[in-house]
């Protein structure tokens, strides 16, 4: 069918990628490469670095594309059990930088195993929930469940709140999304409610239980722990309707909002483009969210369905939380706005999502000719 | 095990399941997106006036600017107090590679301290990197020159000038300018509490004396400001707006640099004062005291050492003697009084007294003597004057009373501030029943009113009142407010500072003021008139009152003899005067301490500052330049160093002297007779240090002289902090103890004759 297309799609599809996601994914990065600019002060160099990355992320979501998902169905545990294996190594001998072990150190490079469990949980709980029926039995949620918090509570530990809340949510969207009954979802989520006294009381640090504290009134500490929300907020406010225009935000330009081209990278777009600009971005993300609801719409088997909704909706856990925090509405935890904020990391694994993404929704029509 | 079957068999129904977890997820997504932009329009919509004013305050800071101060000009338009750069070595220690090695590389070219290093490292410490910090302030032309050669070699240093205040002329306008100096913590608050201390935000200085002080307000100016933009570590990124400073007004004083300059040559290195006055404005012309002090000493606070040498010294450069120095007027006061005598119809022209040599009381045995030993025989109101009198104004004082007394002089100008523009200002003492009974809880006597009749007793002035007074017999009985300042110009406009006369005295006739300033013409012009020999040969009219004001107080019996006493003890010499004599323009007042007779003493210093004002050099003055005011600057400064050294020097052999005498019969003190038993202490002024001890010493040194007190300047009471001025205790003059016998007839019971001897030698 691929004749009757015109040039550009068929070029698409030879390559595996999916057109509509492929060039919103390139419309944000490209929005985020413009906003980085502006936010450290028209410093090339770093972007000329981003940018660089961006293209190696590029580079493995493409990869990531060609390969069927039947492979990565194949490959999950033995992923999973691997990066829980590295997780525990972590634990034992990790390398550690600002109060928090999370790294490997191989000698040449650091290597975070956290990122990896990104994938690696969905892509075990979705293995696990396709081979069970739609919709799962209780015995099934609970170690669809199990499988989530194992590496959950080992990055937890690190400690790591970002990425272990993204881990545990990534792999409940799949339990979610095959199909778990509305009763034990209330159930869990009163357990979730029983469970934060004890999360704050026994697993929280001292930091964490200060960024929760700070957001509850961040006025309390101006200069201190409420400095980093009161500075964002002011950026995003200041901005008003139209914003103050792209490399005119006071707020970042003058420095004085605080990692500004990292975590808090949404401060300066909403200041220099507005509140106009922020529901563009808002359009965008639900135009990437959308496709890949959709993509998993149509996969052609229950594996493919689950990781490509939990990959999507994982992806607008990162939205969320990033806006959250830096409009003051969640508590600061180290979550990077997906796509936009500086850093390659986290770049590389949400690209590499999309590749997976993107291997499910253009080896559908290959697996159907079958 | 069926249900599972089946279950694995429906995968439309699962599609179905996953299509409506999937629709359910996207809904929720959109939920949340809502949220998140309604939390945004509340910031963004909502509260963006507030976050918006938020941002600004943040980044926009206000940066006061320093106003220039007004400069001051003498009346021909000489710059008297100018702005003048004053060069500093800064350095910014973000742009300094190596700050320990550039500023021991620093320290190789120019001296710098290993103290100037340690407080420049402290301050680094204590400062933002980008801060500009100061390693070495008032640097000399020759290092500002050796700097600014080598200066290409290092990073992040530089020369910055500030202006600051500079005196070209020195010691010579000290006493009129005064100085400026650091704001201290009282003067902010004084500021603060006149809601003008916002104006002062970028000011380091304010004006402490004389009329850098008085005209203040119109000198400083008005702060500017600029508004910057900061990031978020206070550095400046750009200027958004500014609004420039005004400058301070410049201030014309009415002072002559030509007379200034005549007055400091004639006195040299005697002690005194000399005022000369317009006496149709109150204008002041010449205004200068000797010895002076340089105020540039203190605009960068003045160092310890130099401040106790000015402190301590007999000399008493600090006091301005026009305005703090109390002296007893003398015969001086005798023209006025005579106006009184006339006025009042207590004499007439032509009434004449008899002078035996000396003047008894009714009912009092002890006489008053004349100067003159063996009388002026009938004396009339002219003769009185010319010849100075005595007997004839003791009888005039009598007849007159004190109350008619008080009131006459009090209203021409005596015992009353003068209005002058600079607040360091003696009120003097004009005495009267009221006030002895005040301040010595006793009656006043007639012995007193005799004593003040010569301008003696209680009765103290300073210079600047004895012109003020003689300019209200000019003016047949209008006092004029003195004046420094003439007029303030700045852009915009220009304007005088003089203050109009007053009537103060009601006039009966004319003629009896005429007559006064006649007999002071012919006290100058004719034959015996005690100013003649001073003004022979003078091209103008003048006319003129001498004075000799005694110091101590002789013993019954002894005769007056300069050389036997100490040079601190002897007479005080004074002059007044005016010229022309029909159509005064200038009034002269003149005292030189203990310099004996003020015909032969003072009244040349008045002839040389008449003869310079009435030359043609004074309208078109030959004033030395630049370099040569510095040079004689800076020769005066060695010459007040080295007498300071010789008085200590004499103090010490002084000191040895008393030890010796101490231990030898009592009958040798007897030698010195004309010193009073107390004036051990007062013989060696050198040796006590200045403070209130000192002036009560001074006072004791009066305590038998009943009636007849001694007044030369006091010094301050308070010994203030090395930077501060002295603040001279207004009324210290008159706040003399005397102890004194019975009321009525004190004259009677003592035991130092009560003869002043007052008359114009």
């Amino acid at each position: 069918m691929s004749q009757f297309d015109n040039e550009r799609k068929s070029l698409m599809m030879r390559w595996h990628l999916d057109g509509p996601l492929f060039f919103a994914l390139l419309t944000l990065v490209f929005i985020g490469l413009i906003t980085l600019y502006s936010a450290d002060g028209q410093d090339l160099v770093l972007v000329e670095g981003q940018a660089l990355k961006i293209a190696f992320a590029m580079g493995i979501m493409c990869v990531m594309a060609q390969v069927n998902p039947k492979t990565y169905q194949h490959w999950s545990v033995p992923l999973y059990l691997a990066g829980v294996f590295f997780l525990i190594l972590v634990e034992f001998f990790g390398y550690t930088a600002k109060g928090a072990t999370r790294w490997l150190n191989l000698g040449f490079t650091k290597f975070q195993p956290s990122e990896i469990m990104k994938l690696a949980v969905p892509m075990a709980v979705a293995w696990y929930m396709a081979n069970q029926p739609m919709p799962p039995r209780t015995r099934n949620v609970i170690i669809g469940f199990a499988i989530c918090l194992v590496p959950t509570l080992l990055i937890a530990k690190q400690p790591d709140l970002g990425t272990s809340i993204l881990v545990a949510v990534s792999g409940v969207f799949v339990v979610f999304l095959s199909g778990m009954s509305w009763r034990i979802i209330g159930a869990v989520s009163a357990m979730v409610a029983g469970f934060i006294p004890i999360l704050w009381t026994f697993l929280m640090h001292d930091y964490q239980r200060q960024r929760v504290l700070t957001l509850l009134d961040e006025e309390r500490d101006p200069l201190g722990k409420g400095y980093h929300i009161i500075q964002s907020k002011i950026a995003i406010g200041s901005g008003g309707v139209e914003g103050k225009g792209w490399m005119q935000g006071t707020q970042s330009q003058l420095e004085f909002l605080p990692e500004r081209h990292t975590d808090f990278i949404f401060a300066v777009f909403s200041e220099e483009f507005g509140l106009m600009g922020v529901i563009g971005l808002l359009a965008l993300y639900l135009f990437i969210i959308g496709r890949g609801l959709m993509i998993a719409h149509q996969a052609q088997d229950n594996y493919s369905k689950f990781l490509a909704g939990s990959i999507t909706l994982t992806f607008f856990v990162y939205v969320f939380v990033n806006m959250g925090m830096v409009s003051g509405i969640l508590p600061v935890v180290g979550v990077p706005l997906p796509l936009i904020s500086f850093g390659g990391t986290s770049l590389v694994t949400l690209l590499a999502g999309f590749g997976i993404l993107m291997a499910i929704s253009t080896h559908k029509r290959l697996l159907a000719k079958q | 095990m069926l249900k599972r079957r089946v279950a694995i068999n429906d995968p439309v129904a699962e599609s179905q399941l996953f299509l409506n977890r999937a629709l359910f997820a996207f809904a929720f997504v959109v939920v949340m997106f809502g949220i998140i932009v309604a939390n945004l329009y509340n910031l963004q919509v909502t509260r963006y006036e507030e976050y918006s004013t938020r941002a600004d305050g943040n980044r926009i800071k206000l940066v006061p600017l320093a106003p220039n101060r007004g400069m001051v000009f003498d009346r021909r338009g000489v710059l008297l107090a100018e702005n003048s750069p004053v060069h500093s070595l800064e350095l910014i220690p973000e742009q300094v590679t190596d700050l320990p090695a550039t500023v021991k590389a620093l320290s190789e070219l120019i001296s710098i301290t290993p103290e100037q290093q340690a407080d420049f490292l402290d301050e680094v410490k204590s400062q933002r990197r980008f801060k500009s910090i100061a390693l070495r302030e008032q640097l000399t032309e020759q290092e500002v020159a050796t700097l600014a050669v080598h200066l290409h070699k290092f990073r992040g240093v530089a020369l910055e000038a500030r202006l600051t205040r500079h005196y070209p002329y020195g010691d010579l306008f000290t006493h009129a300018l005064g100085y400026i100096g650091k704001i201290n913590e009282k003067e902010f608050k004084v500021l603060d509490e006149q809601n003008i201390s916002a104006n002062y935000a970028a000011s380091r200085d304010i004006g402490k004396v004389g009329v850098e002080k008085f005209y203040e307000a119109m000198l400083h100016g008005k702060v500017g400001y600029q508004e910057v933009e900061v990031n978020s570590r206070g550095r400046i990124i750009r200027t958004l707006r500014e609004q420039a400073a005004i400058s301070g007004d410049d201030l014309y004083l009415s002072l002559d640099l030509g007379l200034q300059l005549k007055a400091q040559e004639v006195f040299g290195e005697r002690r005194g004062a000399v005022v000369v006055m317009d006496p149709r404005t109150g204008a002041l012309l010449a205004f200068y005291s000797n010895p002076s002090y340089n105020p540039n000493l203190f605009v960068h606070g003045i160092r310890g050492k130099d401040y106790r040498m000015l402190l301590n010294s007999p000399d008493r450069p600090l006091v301005n003697r026009m305005t703090q120095g109390v002296y007893p007027p003398a015969s001086t006061i005798k023209p006025l009084l005579a106006v009184l005598g006339l006025e009042s119809g207590t004499v007439t022209e032509h009434t004449r007294v008899p002078d035996p040599g000396f003047y008894r009381l009714p009912n009092v045995s002890r006489p008053w003597r004349d100067h003159f030993k063996f009388g002026h025989g009938y004396v009339d109101v002219y003769t009185g004057i010319i010849k100075s009198c005595d007997t004839y104004f003791y009888d005039l004082a009598y007849k007159l009373g004190v109350d008619r007394m008080w009131q006459f002089m009090s209203n021409a100008g005596y015992g009353r501030k003068s209005g002058i523009d600079i607040s360091e200002e003696s009120t003097g003492l004009m005495p009267s029943r009221e006030w002895k009974k005040r301040r010595h809880k006793q009656n006043w006597g007639p012995g007193d009113t005799i004593n003040i009749g010569i301008g003696q007793g209680y009765w103290s002035s300073t210079p600047l009142q004895l012109a003020i007074t003689t300019a209200t017999l000019i003016n047949n009985g209008a006092r004029v407010t003195p004046r420094l300042g003439e007029k303030f110009r700045n852009s915009e406009r220009e304007g005088s500072l003089l203050v109009e006369k007053e009537q103060v005295i009601e006039v009966v006739d004319p003629n009896n003021w005429a007559i006064s300033r006649e007999a002071m013409r012919r006290t100058v012009q004719q034959e015996g008139g005690t100013a003649r020999g001073a003004f022979l040969g003078a091209t103008y009219s003048a006319a003129g009152k001498t004075g000799t004001a005694q110091v101590i107080n002789m013993a019954a019996g002894q005769k007056y003899n300069a050389k036997a006493i100490n040079e601190r003890h002897r007479d005080n010499a004074l002059y007044i005067g005016f010229a022309p004599h029909e159509n005064p323009e200038i009034v002269v007042s003149v005292i030189l301490e203990n310099a004996g007779g003020g015909g032969s003493n003072a009244a040349p210093v008045a002839r040389q500052m008449m003869d310079y004002y009435f030359s043609e050099q004074y309208n078109n003055p030959q004033l030395p330049d630049r370099a040569a005011i510095a040079a004689m600057q800076e020769q005066r400064a060695a010459a007040l160093v080295a007498r300071e050294q010789r008085y200590i020097e004499e103090a010490a052999a002084a000191k040895l002297e008393q030890e010796k005498r101490k231990n030898l019969p009592p009958q040798s003190t007897t030698d010195t007779g004309t010193i009073p038993p107390q004036s051990n202490a007062v013989t060696t002024p050198t040796a006590v240090s200045n403070n209130s001890e000192n002036a009560a010493i001074t006072q004791e040194g009066t305590n038998q002289a009943a009636g007849t007190p001694v007044q030369n300047p006091v010094l301050p009471s308070s010994t203030p902090a090395a930077s501060e001025l002295p603040t001279i205790g207004e009324d210290a003059g008159p706040d003399i103890n005397i102890d004194e016998g019975p009321d009525t007839a004190p004259v009677e019971n003592q035991d130092i004759e009560p003869e002043p001897q007052g008359g114009g030698r």
